[in-house]
């Protein structure tokens, strides 16, 4: 039993966020989940200045060299320090393609986690706060959940990519053609979690208060209810990130994705697949590169929730 | 339970409405033109009048109400004509696809066999791995086995189909030679021999999209039996000096269970959506590959006639997924 009669507290009180990651610290897989998503988001945006080989240089002259890990086992391997990675059947350096393609891969992730999260919280806070919107826009985001996504997404790029390409470039036009349509396509979820989390805020006395002072609602939703509903969109966001970076892969995999000259993780395994026999590593490392990068998130996002959530934080 | 069944039924007619007009806005706001592969030798009014006789030359509207028609309406009577040899779809019009210039849903009934032989055995294989796995990690929970069950799940998540696909290739069909890495669809199976290479054929695609099926039900199960091995009724069953077997097995698995039936039905869909992935790696020449080659051929008429059919699957699944949801816990059917 602590001693009831001394009034002044031991030590000044903790911030939450200071006490979620102490909880997160505790989460192994979490830890490594979460420094291994900031190793390779610091490796595909630094590493190109540090590895400054151009990725799309076509070289026939060094094509089809193997990792150099394959030294180890095979002392007549055909690889070179020069390239690390091997090269591919046209002379482009392995290594400069897995970061300019983890690049592109990462830069659709995080955008369209953003853009899901945005509409995802905006739809959720609006149904929630608001009575009379309530009904009809979750009747919209159940209907958004029948929709086919995968058929859908792959209808959605193949039919417009050339008006967005004729406005935005190549890449350009593909990235917010992808980015927008991960995003339309992938709020629900969030609208939903959100929505209930203000739904339950709602009742509560804080907000009570808060509209006895006259708080507009705007107000109300800024200052009272988003800072609180905080963590669930932080999980969802992990599982976005996640989910976007598959589609991304997923669509560039199918031949829907960035223009063939313009490397990505999906596009490079796509690629590669056709000569896995001989050359097996130009399918795994930038398969491996997805997985390990989904993994982590999907670590970090496991983590997030028991940190999160002050029911288990004490434990 | 019939009130809330058919309130289901009504619910879903409106929804299916929906899908239908945006796969079609989607397709007719497009930019494209069907006649872009059409020499340019070929004079304008000639041009024309090809436009008119793929049905482009009426209104929005007027063409959406068609397809509706031919869907709902001229497509099942084709089915009981087939079925019952009558004759009530004579001299209507069906929904052709203008890749092959047959009737669409012609060229889906053959292909769909082989996907729903695929995508079943991997779904139903997928449930019968993870409903073990789930109820054991969860018995023992945070045990060895349960700590490697999750990190098996994290990985069955995280790894998407088109590694996974490629993967096995290389390690069962290339360096061990063991089975085939294309799904030969011609196959006839008539004898044991037949039905070996068959079964061999179809192991690698089935554990490619058994694995998503895995990590997802596994982690359900796990969870609903958490939530329902500390409640009070377990105690009260264990006090009556039940087995354990008959605690764990009947009293707690059959309340689990409910939760995980209706994920089991949800997810019914989403493996048809990886299998378009699957297919296209195993070359499975099902709907998926269908959609795709459709896709790429500007075939809009296939296009639209396949992605809704995947939109019902998901509006049907979910249906049944609501039902079996009321038939099994009887608050939510009075709610």
């Amino acid at each position: 039993m602590t001693d009831l009669s001394n009034s002044t507290p031991l030590a000044p009180p903790r911030s939450q966020w200071l006490s979620v990651w102490d909880q997160l610290k505790k989460h192994k897989g979490a830890l490594m989940g979460g420094s291994f998503l900031l190793f390779i988001t610091l490796a595909v945006l630094l590493g190109p200045f540090v590895w400054s080989l151009d990725p799309q240089k076509i070289d026939y002259r060094s094509r089809d060299f193997r990792p150099i890990y394959h030294l180890l086992f095979d002392a007549d391997a055909k690889a070179v320090w020069g390239h690390p990675l091997g090269t591919d059947q046209l002379g482009r350096d392995g290594l400069a393609n897995i970061l300019a393609g983890g690049r592109t891969s990462m830069a659709v992730g995080w955008s369209a986690m953003l853009l899901t999260l945005f509409i995802g919280t905006l739809v959720g806070v609006i149904a929630g706060y608001f009575k009379r919107l309530d009904g009809p826009l979750m009747r919209l985001t159940d209907l958004f959940l029948s929709l086919p996504i995968l058929p859908l997404l792959l209808v959605a790029v193949t039919l417009f990519r050339q008006p967005l390409r004729a406005n935005f470039g190549p890449e350009g036009g593909m990235f917010i053609l992808i980015v927008a349509i991960i995003g339309i396509t992938s709020w629900m979820p969030t609208a939903r979690i959100v929505r209930g989390d203000v739904l339950a805020l709602k009742e509560r006395e804080f907000i009570l208060a808060a509209r006895s002072i006259g708080t507009q609602p705007g107000a109300m939703i800024w200052r009272h209810l988003l800072p609180n509903v905080i963590s669930p969109i932080m999980v969802s966001a992990t599982l976005g990130l996640a989910a976007a970076i598959i589609t991304e892969s997923a669509l560039s995999f199918l031949g829907v994705g960035f223009p063939s000259d313009f490397p990505t993780w999906g596009k490079m395994l796509a690629d590669a697949v056709q000569r896995m026999e001989e050359f097996p590593e130009r399918v795994m490392l930038p398969g491996i590169a997805i997985s390990m990068t989904v993994l982590s998130v999907n670590y970090l996002g496991d983590g997030l929730r028991d940190a999160l959530d002050p029911r288990i934080r004490g434990r | 339970m019939l009130t809330f069944t058919i309130r289901r039924l009504i619910l879903a007619v409106p929804t299916l409405l929906f899908i239908s007009l945006v796969i079609f806005l989607l397709l007719e706001l497009a930019p494209g033109d069907p006649m872009a592969q059409v020499p340019l030798t070929v004079p304008p009014e000639v041009k024309e009048k090809m436009r008119e006789a793929l049905g482009l030359g009426q209104p929005m509207h007027i063409r959406f109400w068609k397809w509706l028609v031919q869907f709902f309406w001229i497509e099942p009577q084709v089915l009981i004509d087939h079925m019952f040899g009558t004759a009530y779809s004579v001299g209507d019009l069906r929904v052709i696809s203008w890749q092959t210039r047959s009737p669409v849903m012609d060229t889906v009934v053959q292909r769909i066999p082989q996907t729903l032989w695929v995508v079943g055995t991997a779904y139903i294989v997928g449930i019968l791995i993870a409903l073990p796995i789930g109820i054991y990690s969860a018995y023992r929970q945070y045990s060895v086995f349960d700590q490697c069950g999750t990190f098996i799940t994290m990985i069955g998540f995280s790894i998407p189909p088109f590694f996974t696909g490629p993967l096995l290739i290389v390690i069962f069909s290339v360096q061990l030679g063991w089975f085939p890495f294309i799904y030969d669809t011609t196959h006839v199976v008539n004898d044991w021999d037949s039905f070996v290479y068959q079964l061999r054929q179809m192991i690698l695609p089935v554990m490619v999209l058994s694995l998503q099926t895995t990590a997802q039900i596994s982690r359900y199960m796990r969870a609903s039996m958490l939530d329902n091995l500390n409640q009070d009724y377990v105690r009260t069953a264990r006090a009556k000096g039940l087995s354990e077997s008959v605690v764990v097995m009947v009293h707690v698995l059959r309340n689990s269970m409910i939760p995980v039936v209706t994920v089991i039905a949800l997810g019914m869909p989403a493996i048809f959506g990886g299998a378009i992935i699957t297919e296209q790696i195993f070359s499975v020449n099902g709907i998926g590959a269908q959609l795709i080659t459709a896709l790429f051929a500007n075939d809009l008429p296939t296009v639209q006639t396949l992605t809704f059919i995947f939109a019902m699957l998901i509006v049907f699944f979910n249906l049944i997924a609501d039902i079996l949801y009321g038939l099994l816990d009887p608050r939510i059917r009075y709610d």
